[in-house]
């Protein structure tokens, strides 16, 4: 436990020490920035004329006629940053010749790949939850609307949503990092899977759904169901699309749980929208958000497994 | 296995079908400098990776420092330092940062990590450069901060790879000169893994030399000689113009001659004196025999080390 603590505090120096780590802060930060100043150039006429009990929350979705919202910047970078938390943890060392000399010191060899992980979440959630904060903070300051109980838990869930999605990101780019003894082309493999679950799931899963159940002016209810729960069946494959729906039904209560299912024009009209209250939030996104934790998990036991198991040779 | 720092008795490693070590019995006793020779392939890094227990052996029975490394790997490497061939360092970390990340992992209380440091550096003559990050320094300076960054945790035995490879002369005798310190004022075990003949010749005790997997000579030099040359202390090398068989049956009747033998035009003689008097006056006497050359020299482990991969 003591040489992960060691290794874990000497990774933990090097991310915060290191370009990449500035770079990411500084990005995360301006987009964080510019995404409150325009959810507050709105959020004034939203607060007026809205009954919603959620106000604050409305920091982080409100978005403006160019740029969107703060959640939509975060459910970008979070991925990146995973990415570049991950993608060089192992194959960098072995390259730099530092692994055998490393496993040569009395340690026991997942101590290296553990320290790593735990040090890399550790700057993540730093990151994430800091940018949260100093929204809330100056949100807190401009609208003059202090958050609840209710928005603070729902706020901290947010935080942790986060965390575990950056975690999946960079289980997998580690995971590459054990696998590919190349720093490029593990980043790239790792790129090119975020951009598949980012961009083209949504082209196909639309492609698909159009080819099952075809949509047309004459089309029936039925059909339109079909298509609808074809094309989110496929999104759902997606974690960026997992984590996409987990917060979007945690930070907007009212009304957020409908785009989780097939529901007509007609039915709305029917309904009284309420807010969900934090319990029945969390019972929608449950599996959503289990999953998110077990595909990290996941991409981390395998990156562990296929680590334990690698040979070392001393050149 | 109790008297040795390590030792080995039919020690297998397969990788799928290919045998890489081939029931090695390896004995090294402590204090001593053991040169393991052999060609890239031979099984050299594979044995130093079983000894620390970064691989597991397939078949037969290991020990290092009375411990055995698949069972206690941990107690064998806090006592073990490991240089290997390149050796890789944090390189956007001054010296003494790497070096305290070692004493760190090896549990050196954090006290006394500042005064081993600036003891090692001014071992390897790198004190100077304690506040440098690595990115500046010189192959040789790597390397010196390798045999540093070994010693950090007062090891009993200390395997080196390659320790002067791609150094200049001057800095590899310095290494050279720093282990033969370590082995005597410390009396550190050395486990030195090169196929530079003349540096394991310089400063081991014992060699070993490993082809194929297999432990096919071991000894000091002259023992070695002794197995490969038939136990004579000198080489003639005789250059002729002339039949060279009908020379040889002439110089084996020579008295003191033990060995003769022939590549080409060149004639190797083995003896235990210095007979080349003798021998120059057989091959002026013979008819037809020009001599072009005459050379004596002592059997250098390159000589060893050469006719056992010819008798392989």
């Amino acid at each position: 436990m003591k040489s992960v603590l060691t290794i874990y505090r000497k990774e933990l120096a090097d991310y915060f020490g290191s370009k990449k780590f500035l770079i990411l802060l500084g990005l995360v930060y301006l987009t964080g920035l510019t995404s409150i100043y325009v959810s507050i150039q709105n959020i004034r006429a939203a607060a007026q004329s809205s009954t919603d009990a959620f106000v604050f929350l409305k920091l982080f979705t409100t978005s403006g006629d160019v740029l969107p919202s703060f959640l939509y910047f975060l459910s970008f970078f979070i991925p990146i940053m995973g990415i570049v938390f991950g993608f060089d943890a192992i194959n960098s060392e072995r390259n730099s010749k530092n692994l055998s000399r490393l496993l040569s010191q009395p340690i026991y060899r997942d101590s290296i790949i553990n320290g790593k992980f735990l040090a890399g979440i550790t700057t993540m959630a730093i990151i994430i939850s800091s940018i949260i904060m100093i929204i809330a903070g100056i949100g807190l300051r401009v609208i003059g609307v202090p958050p609840n109980s209710e928005e603070i838990l729902r706020i901290l869930i947010f935080i942790f949503i986060c965390v575990c999605y950056g975690t999946f990101w960079m289980a997998l780019s580690m995971l590459f990092s054990v696998v590919m003894d190349k720093t490029a082309t593990s980043i790239l493999t790792a790129i090119a899977i975020w951009i598949f679950f980012f961009f083209f799931i949504q082209i196909i899963a639309s492609a698909i759904a159009n080819a099952v159940a075809p949509v047309s002016s004459s089309a029936t209810l039925a059909t339109q169901i079909k298509n609808f729960s074809v094309d989110i069946g496929i999104k759902r494959i997606s974690p960026a699309y997992l984590f996409t729906e987990s917060i979007t039904v945690l930070l907007v209560p009212s009304g957020s749980q409908l785009f989780l299912r097939a529901v007509t024009t007609a039915d709305i009209s029917k309904m009284i929208l309420s807010p969900l209250s934090l319990g029945q939030s969390l019972v929608q996104v449950w599996p959503q958000i289990v999953v998110i934790i077990a595909l990290a998990i996941i991409c981390f036991a395998i990156s562990y497994i296929v680590f334990i198991k690698q040979e070392i040779r001393s050149t | 296995m109790d008297n040795y720092i390590i030792s080995t008795k039919n020690l297998t490693k397969k990788y799928g079908n290919k045998v890489v070590v081939d029931n090695l019995n390896l004995n090294i006793s402590n204090g001593e400098i053991y040169g393991l020779l052999g060609p890239n392939g031979a099984g050299k890094s594979t044995i130093i990776l079983m000894l620390l227990g970064l691989t597991e052996p397939t078949s037969g029975e290991l020990s290092v420092l009375d411990f055995i490394p698949t069972k206690d790997p941990l107690k064998i490497k806090r006592h073990t330092g490991y240089l290997p061939e390149k050796v890789g360092f944090y390189e956007d970390m001054t010296s003494a940062q790497n070096l305290e990340y070692t004493a760190l992992l090896n549990g050196i209380p954090e006290k006394e990590i500042p005064q081993k440091i600036d003891e090692c550096l001014d071992l390897v003559g790198l004190k100077k450069e304690k506040n440098r990050i690595v990115k500046q320094f010189s192959k040789g300076m790597k390397q010196r901060l390798g045999i540093a960054d070994v010693l950090i945790k007062d090891p009993k035995l200390v395997i080196f790879d390659e320790p002067t490879e791609g150094l200049d002369v001057e800095v590899a005798n310095q290494i050279l000169a720093t282990i033969l310190d370590l082995n005597k004022e410390r009396n550190m075990t050395f486990l030195i893994s090169s196929h530079q003949l003349n540096l394991v010749q310089k400063i081991c005790h014992k060699v070993g030399i490993m082809s194929n997997g297999k432990l096919i000579g071991e000894g000091n030099i002259s023992e070695l000689s002794k197995n490969i040359f038939g136990g004579h202390k000198y080489q003639i090398e005789v250059e002729i113009i002339g039949d060279a068989e009908k020379l040889i049956e002439k110089i084996k009747s020579v008295k003191g001659i033990k060995s003769v033998t022939s590549t080409g035009n060149t004639i190797h003689i083995g003896t235990d004196t210095d007979l080349r008097q003798d021998v120059s006056k057989v091959i002026t006497n013979t008819e037809g025999i020009i001599l072009t050359k005459m050379d004596i020299k002592d059997f250098s482990l390159e000589d060893v080390y050469l006719n056992y991969f010819k008798e392989v």
